[in-house]
């Protein structure tokens, strides 16, 4: 069996060394003190000196401990009998139920070749019109949402989850308060999709190096999933807090840092993991939507901006509401083109006006005088917002088109719309012309 | 060369320390070796017995005390006929080949030929027996997609040769020696069509560089017109994300009016390069008729693949770019992102544990940005042929912010910089080109006079459109308003350029000229007004036409119609005065 080591010759933050042989790099050891037994990755090998970050922290660590190198790198289980389950940043189970260990697998694997990468183009359809119609998720797509704590972006998850045309979904919690983990799966459980999900929960009151694992064994098992052929929905909450347990491993390990004390490594380390989303040709895709939560509501924050720089747009969340601007989903126009004619039209046409709205609104604000034009925009305004973008509209893309018709009908004369007159004869509903 | 092996004796991230014996040389190649797997690295720093090696691969499992074998060569690319229509990764690794070979994965330590051993080549010779020929010289050619691609002396041979013999004309694998020379030591030597270039040596074997002044087409107006790129010249795309600097460069790598476009996708998103991959080969060129592909060579080192391949992937693409420049061909090199090529520099610095310059960037950053543009030029070559490479490199500053420093590195040294902005991408002002920060000291060729007229509307209009946030319409006088309309034409209807549309996307110089000069002309007439509606309206007339303009084909009937229906309309405004 493997040698068990006995001398830890130093404690600093959340790393160990000891001395040791024939020690792969980042393989995994155990280590035990007396507070149990705890999972420890090599990072870094001097010699005969190993450095493990500890995932259950140092705290407790005796120099006598036993540290016993288990000759594997961290896997993960990939069963079918994950379904349902809720386990921890080490992989074990935090539900009460068995441990599942059969089919271990790798976790970080190599990335996926470009030449067999291919251009996306499956619409998910979430019933949520501001995503449908106006930032179409897509197939593959790797997506944050930008907001700031208080904001109900757990809820959005959670609700995109629960509504999204997809087989599996896997969450990825980093950090998570204990209610809101609470909160997340009750509403998966009541909207009858726990049975499909599988959940890596790592909370704010665990270790925060278990929280690093998190991302890696969710799309692990993803990955494996979506090569039989599941379309695969992994959900990341909160990608900030992954980033600051980077930023306090690199600190322990003296790291130079680049930006605001995060490593200069930060974007190479969220890449691998976004790109990580992938259509596989012929079988299963892996979607990734993450919560990147925004320290001081400041999208310069080194967080926010590396990961605006990996993945494919973003939904910026504020006031309860996806904010039509800013907003971006950088494949949208792979799948708005076949669903509906009047779909890009709507869409353009829709934010262009709610643009001018905004800008009378903030004529009135100043005191201007409104004109009849004003006071149209005004209505159409009102209108979007309480028809489009709260939250609470749930109805599908069709709908959601239609109703946006029906929205600019009751504001509008055809003419003033700017849209093609050939969609306005074949969508502007009869009745409301009259008005 | 006499073969070294060292042993591993620390492992970082992707570095290793290694202990070695002997003699071993800075940049050279090495390989990890782990059970049947090779790693390839290479040498980075050397202090006493012990080499510091950065791997190309993932380190996972990796032990103290495995072996590492020297190469003796610097870490080189294969240069010969068969690299157009290639996709490399950033260590010339042919990724279709490996996709056939091992599936939806990169496999670790697996290298393929980068150029096919079994495709043969119909080769002309250019030299006979007795002729002196001397590195980079021609010896003959084979047809490559729709170029002549001299088969030339390898550049690392010194001195005169004297041609002892050449095989006939007919078709050879790149491994068959078709010529045989003589160096002056009296040493024989029998040269294949391919050789290997270290990717970190500048390539010049040239006469002399040459002061590069002819414009760089790209097509897209604002460049073009306002901020030109000259063959042989540098410029760099830095702004925030999602500004619109791939699809800039995208567009870019489709309509430029070069020979070779080299596409160097250097840690951005694989789903970017994906559709230049798809899409390419079913591209018609206009210049040519044949697909796009056949002009280019793809090198995607991805965000998610190895950094320190990553980090030599834009050495590798620039020198292709070289070889080709040697053929006297034009040859573009687009580079997204510079950044992330900085940062891998950063990465290594900070296990090689260096003292850190600013957001611990490393202090030979600035020297290493400089001698990377100052591989771009434009050359004489041996025969008086001339050849060019042109470099334009994306740079992703951290927040945007143009005050960091591997921006502030590349403003130093290049020829023109096109600075994307965020307010004109959320106004969805594409391309958002900054028309009032970015500049270039290349010139254009559009006359000076128009496009100084038009620079200085702009510039009235910036300075209008600020006083009337404080002021409101009410408050800005007619004039004044005026100005800030015509600014808002020129933008909308020629800054702005609809990259999806097969017409507007690519404006030919003969057109942009044309446009431009009728644009300034109605910069510069006086045009009468009852009051600042009507001044609205007939501009947003005036802009609908002149973008249903733009979407008509250069010089059809219906674009002269609809330029005579413009003319009118003009008219009609100033003779009302
Ligand atoms: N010329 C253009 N015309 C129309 N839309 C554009 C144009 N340029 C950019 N866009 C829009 O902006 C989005 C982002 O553009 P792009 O990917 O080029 O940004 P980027 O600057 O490369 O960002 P990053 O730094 O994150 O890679 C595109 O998906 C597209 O929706
Ligand atoms: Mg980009």
């Amino acid at each position: 069996m493997r040698k068990v080591y006995n001398k830890v010759l130093s404690v600093s933050g959340n790393v160990i060394t000891v001395k040791a042989a024939d020690v792969g790099y980042e393989e995994l050891a155990e280590i035990t003190t007396r507070r149990g037994k705890s999972l420890a990755q090599v990072i870094k090998i001097e010699e005969d000196t190993v450095s493990l970050q500890v995932f259950a922290g140092s705290r407790g660590v005796s120099t006598s401990d036993e540290v016993r190198f288990l000759g594997h790198p961290m896997q993960v289980a990939f069963s079918e009998n994950m379904l349902g389950r809720i386990f921890n940043g080490s992989g074990v189970p935090r539900d009460g139920g068995p441990e599942i260990a059969e089919n271990l697998i790798e976790i970080a694997g190599p990335s996926v070749n470009p030449a067999k990468r291919i251009i996306p183009k499956r619409m998910i359809r979430t019933n949520i019109p501001m995503i449908d119609v106006f930032n179409s998720l897509v197939a593959s797509q790797k997506l944050p949402i930008f907001s700031v704590s208080g904001e109900p972006y757990n809820e959005l998850l959670a609700r995109i989850a629960l509504q999204a045309e997809v087989d599996m979904i896997i969450l990825g919690g980093i950090g998570l308060k204990f209610d809101e983990y609470m909160k997340f799966r009750n509403t998966l459980e009541a909207g009858g999709a726990l049975n499909r999900s599988i959940i890596f929960m790592h909370t704010a009151s665990d270790p925060v190096v278990e929280g690093l694992m998190v991302p890696d064994l969710c799309l692990a098992v993803a990955e494996k999933f979506a090569l039989q052929g599941k379309e695969v929905l992994v959900l990341l909450t909160d990608m900030t807090n992954f980033s600051d347990a980077l930023k306090e491993i690199a600190i322990t390990m003296e790291q130079v840092p680049s930006n605001r004390g995060y490593p200069g490594d930060l974007y190479s380390q969220l890449a691998s993991r976004y790109e990580k989303a992938v259509d596989f040709e012929g079988t299963g895709a892996i979607t990734i939507l993450a919560v990147t939560t925004m320290p001081g509501d400041d999208v310069t924050h080194p967080v926010p901006d590396n990961t605006g720089y990996i993945t494919e747009g973003q939904f910026y969340l504020r006031n309860g509401r996806i904010e039509p601007f800013g907003s971006l989903s950088r494949l949208k126009q792979q799948v708005n083109k076949d669903s509906r004619d009047d779909h890009r039209a709507i869409m353009d046409g829709m934010i262009q006006l709610y643009a001018q709205y905004l800008e009378t609104e903030e004529k009135r604000s100043m005191g201007f005088r409104m004109s009849p034009w004003d006071e149209k925009l005004q209505r159409y305004g009102r209108l979007f917002e309480s028809g489009m973008m709260d939250l609470s509209v749930n109805i599908p893309l069709e709908e959601a088109l239609d109703r946006g018709w029906s929205i600019l009908a009751q504001c509008f004369k055809p003419e003033e719309t700017g849209l093609r007159s050939e969609l306005i004869k074949k969508f502007w509903p009869e009745k409301q012309q009259a008005d | 060369m006499n073969k070294q092996t060292g042993k591993i004796i620390g492992i970082s991230g992707n570095m290793l320390t290694v202990s070695f014996e002997g003699t071993i040389t800075q940049n050279e190649v090495g390989y990890a070796v782990r059970g049947n797997e090779k790693l390839k690295s290479e040498v980075i720093r050397i202090q006493g017995d012990k080499a510091y090696m950065q791997v190309f691969e993932s380190t996972k499992g990796l032990k103290v005390g495995d072996r590492v074998e020297f190469t003796g060569d610097l870490l080189s690319v294969q240069l010969g006929p068969g690299l157009l229509t290639q996709i490399y990764d950033g260590l010339q690794n042919p990724l279709p080949e490996l996709a056939e070979a091992h599936g939806f994965f990169l496999p670790r330590g697996v290298i393929l030929d980068p150029l096919s051993k079994d495709a043969k080549w119909h080769l002309t010779p250019l030299v006979k027996a007795g002729d002196v020929v001397r590195k980079g010289h021609y010896l003959g050619w084979v047809p490559e997609t729709q170029f002549k691609h001299y088969v030339m002396v390898p550049f690392y041979m010194d001195g005169d040769l004297t041609v002892e013999s050449v095989e006939k004309e007919g078709d050879y694998t790149i491994d068959q020696p078709i010529v045989t020379v003589r160096d002056e030591k009296g040493q024989k030597h029998g040269l294949t069509m391919v050789f290997e270039w270290p990717v970190k040596l500048p390539v010049n074997i040239y006469k002399q560089k040459i002061l590069p002044t002819q414009p760089l087409v790209t097509k897209a107006r604002i460049i073009d017109t306002f901020f030109p790129v000259a063959k042989g010249g540098t410029y760099c795309i830095p702004g925030p994300f999602g500004a619109g600097k791939t699809v800039l460069q995208q567009i870019t790598s489709r309509y430029a009016d070069v020979d070779i476009v080299i596409i160097a996708a250097c840690g951005e998103r694989a789903g970017e390069i994906v559709e230049t991959m798809r899409e390419f080969p079913e591209l018609v060129d206009p210049r040519t008729g044949k697909s796009l592909m056949e002009r280019t060579i793809i090198i995607a080192n991805t965000s998610s693949m190895p950094v320190a391949a990553r980090e030599a992937s834009v050495y590798t693409a620039t020198t292709l770019g070289e070889y080709y420049r040697q053929m006297g061909l034009d040859v573009l090199l687009l580079a997204d992102s510079t950044s992330r090529w900085a940062q891998a520099m950063r990465e290594l610095s900070g296990r090689l544990e260096e003292i850190p310059g600013e957001e611990a960037f490393p202090a030979y950053l600035e020297s290493r940005i400089a001698e990377f543009y100052e591989r771009a030029g434009l050359v004489e070559l041996f025969n008086g042929e001339q050849g060019s490479l042109t470099i334009g490199g994306t740079v992703s500053p951290a927040g945007g912010n143009f005050e960091e420093p591997v921006t502030q590195a590349t403003l130093k040294v290049v020829g023109a910089f096109h600075g994307l902005s965020r307010e004109r991408s959320n106004a969805r002002r594409f391309p958002a080109i900054h028309p009032l920060d970015s500049w270039s000291k290349y010139d254009s060729f559009v006359p000076e006079n128009n496009v100084s007229i038009s620079r200085d509307f702009l510039e009235k209009g910036a300075d209008v459109h600020q006083m009337m946030m404080v002021v409101g319409e009410e408050g800005t006088s007619q004039e004044d308003f005026v100005t800030y309309l015509k600014s808002e034409f020129l933008d909308a209807v020629f800054l702005q350029q609809n990259a999806f549309d097969p017409v507007d996307a690519a404006t030919n110089p003969d057109r942009q000229t044309h446009v431009i000069t009728q644009i300034a002309s109605v910069l510069e007439s006086e045009l009468q007004f009852a009051d600042k509606e009507e001044a609205r309206n007939f501009f947003y007339d005036l802009r609908q036409k002149f973008i249903d303009w733009n979407y008509l084909e250069w010089q059809s009937d219906e674009f002269r119609t609809q330029e005579k229906t413009i003319q009118t309309l003009i008219k009609g405004k100033t003779q009302d005065a």
